[in-house]
């Protein structure tokens, strides 16, 4: 039930009213009016009111706690995608600003429905979210915080080892099942054993013919539902839950967080998308339909915020903003299509009109379709990396500081899209589960010129390590030399394979 | 309690366990002086993160792309890695945590104070009675009694349908009183050695022992009073800062810092009001054998009577000759009033905190 007083809930309403006009397709909004020190809450809690209990919503609380009280930054809204659209206001907000968030929400609102990267997201991932915390408070319940938490650390280092795409496309070939690895090691870890309060009670409480017994039958029935690895996969969170030796609470976790590991995912994809088409919305519908006028100079100062970019940073805001604009002007002017492209004649082109007026029809369709890559890729011309001044900056090998390297539109192009690849993550692949016919993990970093933090790399390892429990490498290079990493349970090692083929 | 109270807590719970797991590098390394005056010291930490696969030095390619003005080969933007990402956190931690942390990791025994001494503090107490005060803190029982008199006085109360309804003028009120109790202070003595042969390092090791001591001493008492002293050939009383910095030079003549000392106990800190801590630093050399003689004499005779425990230590130096340390030793074999340990660098300074405090005196 939404909270809001009576007049901010007319303000809601005519936003909504004017969305709609726009052409805008939308769920439900819902609007609730916190406190930043509620906001800063549930903003820790990535926007859900209800999540699991870990302490890293404790640091992040913390920190933005202390940010807004020393003024450094401060939440104006927050919305999550979820059917109804659950939207947080913060209560010291301007009217005006109210007002601007209350827009730029409903844009959200319309992308969360219709762009596809979503469209296999839960839309009752409140209620889901809700669920997994009671799931893992009960494990907490039964064995303590330290261990559920330790281990859901561990699957959290490893939450970014999914396979965003899979959600799209069906993978050729489900994996066989084959037999090869030592299932009886794996049951005996699923064998269930009872607590004892003494040594010498053992073997009454868990006698051994019976766990003998047990044993071999969760053999038995990891051989039947064995899936191993017939080809190489970049969603191990899914391998580990199938395959690795799991206690039935650590293979909930590792759902709970794979779970909402893919329900992200699509957020991360569509970053400059999501925000750019949020405020096209908000200035369309400020300009033309919510603004009086009284409001327009502290409109203009509250949306330039938005829009600022800093020296040597990129404002997704802006970037998207840009794009849409350009876009709604081309195709109102029908400055697009072979004809355009090959015209040569500046004028001309800046003075091209079919009289089309496709602008906005255009707009919805590319927010319908488009992620982060294929929107910078398909519409951000030379034109708009000129006007936006865009340049590529790299380290410079003498001095070793940062400089602006050129301001090429293709080279511009291409770094921003190799900065958007996989979310700007790097690609790792599983690539063997059976390393050495000795049950142990094998990972490869597909490598682009650039290398892996290595301290991080060895903890996350470890962390493999803690869910798997067999040694665990991952392949990467350095200085251009494939190196692999190790990781057996006791130490660290490094082994060198020899010299990288140019990438 | 909220649902990110929990949470806090568990990240509160984690950082403390950083802080005991790091306890031995902090004590070594962390300069924590804390600032005068101030409850809470600032310990930089390690990011608490968690690990997984992510780009190393330079990010995605060793570059980006950036927006706004400039030619190529100006200057792009700030470092990224100097702003954010690299922040060490700080982590605030009280003192009595501190403190805390230290006795548990060093198996600390709590402190006895040596008998109930003299110095009276007020306490505020809650146990009288008045008929004005807070609603919180109203006495039902009294105000009902009272109720009860006054309708019975009156002719009011009917046994037969027992109603008592309190009125104003009946209302009873727990209130304070002030109550005198004996409170137990400190007072710490710290002597140090500045002659020519203590140099930065030592006089290092002395200031972070100096603070470990101070904390945990401080988490015993409610009252403690902290005077400094240095001495070469003759001693004198400095402030803290002065405590930490002077450099002299010339020779040693210890007793002069113990009589010194005397004299400050025996005029502001007379043992029947005081627990006295005294520790005496110095890299061991004295000036003669004569006067070690005379500290002996000093020690055994007046000081040792009039203080808790006297302790001291021995920072190595490469000009001491470290005789002092073995002739305190001969002298005061087994009385547990007297410690002395050898501080061989940085690490030894939680053995020697140890070995000073592990008595619980």
């Amino acid at each position: 039930m939404s909270t809001l007083p009576a007049d901010l809930q007319a303000l809601a309403d005519r936003a909504r009213d004017a969305a709609t006009e726009l052409g805008l397709d939308f769920p439900e909004v819902v609007f609730e009016m916190l406190d930043p020190d509620e906001l800063n809450m549930v903003a820790a809690y990535g926007g859900y009111p209800v999540r699991y209990p870990h302490w890293r919503h404790g640091m992040a609380y913390r920190e933005l706690q202390k940010s807004y009280e020393y003024g450094l930054s401060r939440i104006y809204e927050l919305v999550i995608n979820n059917d109804p659209c659950y939207a947080y206001l913060m209560r010291t907000n301007t009217r005006l600003e109210q007002k601007l968030v209350m827009a730029h929400v409903h844009g959200h609102a319309d992308f969360f429905r219709n762009n596809l990267r979503f469209a296999p997201t839960d839309r009752r991932m409140i209620d889901t979210m809700a669920n997994h915390a009671t799931r893992v408070r009960r494990h907490i319940d039964r064995l303590g915080p330290e261990r559920v938490e330790e281990f859901i650390d561990a699957c959290l280092s490893i939450e970014n080892l999914i396979d965003p795409m899979s959600l799209y496309v069906r993978r050729a070939g489900k994996p066989e099942p084959e037999p090869e690895m030592d299932e009886d090691r794996l049951a005996a870890g699923r064998v269930r054993k009872f607590p004892v309060p003494a040594p010498y009670m053992e073997p009454f409480v868990n006698p051994k013919a019976a766990m003998e017994t047990e044993r071999k039958q969760i053999a038995e029935e990891i051989r039947k539902s064995r899936k191993n690895l017939a080809e190489p996969t970049r969603d191990v969170l899914e391998f580990l839950l199938y395959n690795a030796p799991l206690q039935d609470w650590q293979a909930d976790c590792l759902d709970i967080v794979r779970d909402e590991a893919y329900y992200f995912a699509p957020q991360a994809m569509t970053k400059i998308a999501n925000e750019g088409w949020a405020s096209f919305v908000h200035t369309r519908l400020m300009t033309t339909r919510l603004l009086d006028p009284s409001e327009i100079v502290e409109y203009a100062d509250r949306h330039s915020g938005t829009v600022v970019s800093g020296p040597g940073r990129l404002n997704p805001y802006a970037i998207g903003l840009a794009i849409f604009r350009d876009i709604e002007d081309r195709w109102n002017r029908g400055a697009h299509g072979r004809a355009y492209r090959e015209c040569t004649d500046d004028e001309a082109r800046r003075r091209w009109n079919t009289g089309a007026g496709e602008g906005m029809r255009k707009c919805l369709e590319v927010r319908r379709s488009c992620d982060d890559l294929m929107l910078i890729d398909a519409y951000l011309t030379a034109e708009l990396i000129d006007d936006l001044k865009l340049y590529t900056y790299g380290r410079d090998p003498g001095t070793g500081k940062l400089v602006i390297l050129d301001r090429d539109p293709n080279s511009v192009r291409q770094k921003l899209l190799k900065m958007l690849v996989n979310g700007g993550q790097p690609v790792i692949e599983l690539v063997d589960a059976n390393h050495d016919n000795r049950g142990e993990m094998r990972l490869v970093h597909r490598h682009e010129q650039s290398g892996l933090d290595e301290g991080q790399a060895r903890e996350t390892l470890r962390s493999i390590h803690r869910i798997w429990t067999r040694p665990v490498h991952i392949d990467t290079v350095v200085e251009s030399r494939i190196v692999r990493w190790s990781f057996d349970g006791k130490a660290d090692a490094t082994s060198d394979l020899g010299k990288a083929e140019p990438a | 309690m909220r649902r990110i109270d929990r949470d806090l807590g568990r990240f509160h719970d984690i950082v403390r366990g950083e802080v005991r797991k790091n306890l031995r590098r902090f004590v070594q390394q962390g300069d924590m002086t804390a600032r005068e005056g101030s409850r809470t010291v600032k310990i930089p930490m390690p990011q608490i993160r968690l690990p997984r696969f992510t780009w190393g030095q330079g990010g995605g390619g060793g570059g980006g792309v950036g927006q706004g003005e400039g030619k190529p080969g100006d200057q792009a933007g700030q470092e990224p890695g100097e702003g954010e990402g690299e922040k060490a956190l700080e982590v605030e931690v009280t003192l009595e945590e501190l403190a805390e942390i230290l006795g548990e990791e060093l198996s600390l025994p709590r402190i006895q104070p040596r008998g109930r001494k003299n110095v009276t503090t007020d306490m505020l107490r809650y146990r009288s009675i008045r008929r004005t005060g807070p609603r919180s803190l109203r006495h039902f029982k009294r105000t009902f009694k009272q109720a009860l008199r006054r309708e019975i006085l009156s002719g009011d109360y009917d046994a037969a349908h027992p109603i008592v309804v309190p009125r104003p003028e009946d209302e009873r009120y727990r209130s304070f009183e002030v109550t005198p109790v004996p409170e137990s202070s400190a007072a710490i003595v710290y002597m140090m050695d500045v002659s020519g042969s203590m140099g930065e390092e030592q006089k290092e090791i002395v200031r972070h022992t100096a603070f470990w001591l101070d904390t945990w001493i401080r988490s015993q008492y409610r009252n403690v009073v902290v005077r400094y002293l240095v001495h070469d050939a003759t001693a004198r009383e400095v402030d803290r800062d002065a405590f930490f910095h002077v450099k002299e030079s010339g020779g040693t003549k210890i007793s002069s810092a113990y009589q010194l000392c005397l004299d400050i106990l025996e005029k502001d800190h007379p043992v029947d009001q005081w627990n006295v801590y005294a520790f005496h630093f110095s890299d061991g050399d004295n000036w003669s054998s004569g006067d070690t003689t005379e500290c002996i004499e000093l020690l055994t005779k007046r000081l040792l009577p009039a203080v808790n425990l006297f302790a001291y230590g021995q920072v190595k130096s490469a000009y001491g000759s470290g005789q002092f340390k073995g002739d305190l030793d001969q002298a005061f074999k087994g009385r547990d009033d007297v410690a002395t340990t050898d501080i061989v660098g940085k690490d030894g300074i939680l053995p020697a905190i140890r070995a000073f405090l592990g008595r619980g005196r």
